[in-house]
């Protein structure tokens, strides 16, 4: 029963910090903020199912945990590409001969 | 008494002052995501105060779940987080930096407690 | 080649184990046979890539990097109380700066270790990777400290290169 409790604080705890970070992506004034606040809420949801995933005797949820993980960060850097290019085409060869004629342009 | 039940006892106490530690960090970071003044700052509340927070919830996770397949995932879990954690938080600051966000570099100093810093 | 194939063989294995502990099935027929047939599929495609070298495989060196984790997280959680004390004080009281740190030795790995510790450690994150060294920016001034800069970056050298580096 002590760990159940223990539990239970924790994951109320990090609910708490999972609305200030929504707050955060409401509020956020620039793009870059918002991503950020994505990418913590991603590490806070995994964080979440974990615990409850214990809590509850469901240990097959880690397997999604694990994947949200990955996902979470694929998803950030995507997000970072497209906004930075414009398109999700680019290839890597492509994207240091732009980088190159962006230095020289700041 | 045997030893067994205060080996169990030990363990949970471990596990269970990892684990609040842990959320008190996730929970200070996501709070400090809300006050700190710009985008540069925000970066070491959210991305790295997580990466502890999250590292001590799992290793007590761990102490908890005893010696089985599901702490071998956990500590995967962790690796992944250990990892990508760094390399997230720096693509984030590098895009933010070459798309010409100017970080703010003096002393941020609010006049009143309650003012959040999002008014800079 | 020869070298080439043995970072190969120590692929699959660690690959098959990974594969065998994520899905905790020792034996049942269509699965394990899924299994073999991922491993192969990866396996082709990094050494299509060529990616298959001592930095894809950096299991040789796992015992100094585990003792550098292991001073690293110290080092983390140190600095961790410092941020959350300065970002929770009643009155906000930070002077965010940018520093360089000159970086010249060392092989790709030792500095993609360093700048990961640099960002890993909290109140510091590197911004910007430059031709001589790294562009960091700290959350406040008692942050940005050039001696354990340099620390760091010796200790991550010798981890990542040998004693030599």
């Amino acid at each position: 029963m002590f760990v159940t409790l223990v539990d239970f604080a924790v994951l109320g705890m990090v609910a708490l910090g999972m609305a200030f970070i929504l707050a955060r992506l409401f509020i956020g004034p620039t793009l870059y903020d918002r991503v950020l606040a994505v990418n913590a809420f991603g590490t806070k949801t995994v964080i979440f199912l974990v615990v409850f995933a214990l809590m509850v005797g469901e240990p097959a949820a880690i397997d999604i945990a694990l994947l949200y993980a990955l996902m979470n960060f694929i998803a950030t850097i995507a997000i970072l590409k497209f906004f930075r290019y414009r398109s999700l085409e680019v290839a890597l060869s492509q994207m240091a001969l732009r980088r190159a004629l962006d230095g020289e342009d700041d | 008494m045997d030893i067994a039940f205060f080996i169990e006892l030990g363990l949970d106490i471990a596990s269970a002052a990892l684990m609040l530690t842990g959320a008190v960090f996730l929970m200070a970071g996501a709070l400090g995501m809300l006050r700190l003044p710009d985008f540069y700052t925000r970066m070491h509340a959210a991305g790295v105060t997580d990466t502890l927070g999250a590292e001590l919830i799992i290793i007590g996770l761990m102490l908890q779940s005893g010696w089985s397949l599901v702490t071998v995932k956990l500590a995967l879990l962790g690796l992944f987080i250990f990892l990508t954690s760094p390399t997230a938080t720096h693509a984030t600051a590098n895009a933010a930096y070459k798309s010409g966000l100017k970080p703010l570099l003096q002393r941020f100093r609010p006049r009143s407690p309650d003012d959040n810093g999002g008014a800079s | 080649m020869g070298r080439r194939l043995l970072y190969g063989v120590i692929l699959t294995l660690v690959l098959a184990i990974v594969w065998l502990l994520l899905s905790g099935m020792w034996w049942h027929g269509i699965i394990t046979g899924l299994g073999v047939a991922s491993v192969i599929m990866s396996i082709y495609m990094a050494a299509r890539f060529g990616v298959i070298d001592g930095e894809t495989v950096p299991f040789t060196n796992l015992v100094r990097f585990g003792s550098y984790w292991g001073w690293l997280g110290g080092e983390i959680f140190k600095a961790n109380i410092d941020v959350v004390k300065l970002s929770l004080a009643p009155d906000l009281n930070i002077k965010p700066v940018m520093t360089r740190v000159g970086v010249t030795e060392g092989s790709d790995l030792a500095k993609t270790t360093f700048a990961n510790s640099i960002t890993l450690t909290p109140g510091t994150v590197t911004v910007e990777v430059e031709e001589g060294g790294f562009l960091i920016h700290a959350l406040d001034e008692s942050f940005a400290d050039q001696e354990a800069f340099i620390d760091m970056g010796k200790r991550a050298t010798r981890a990542a290169d040998g004693e030599a580096g």
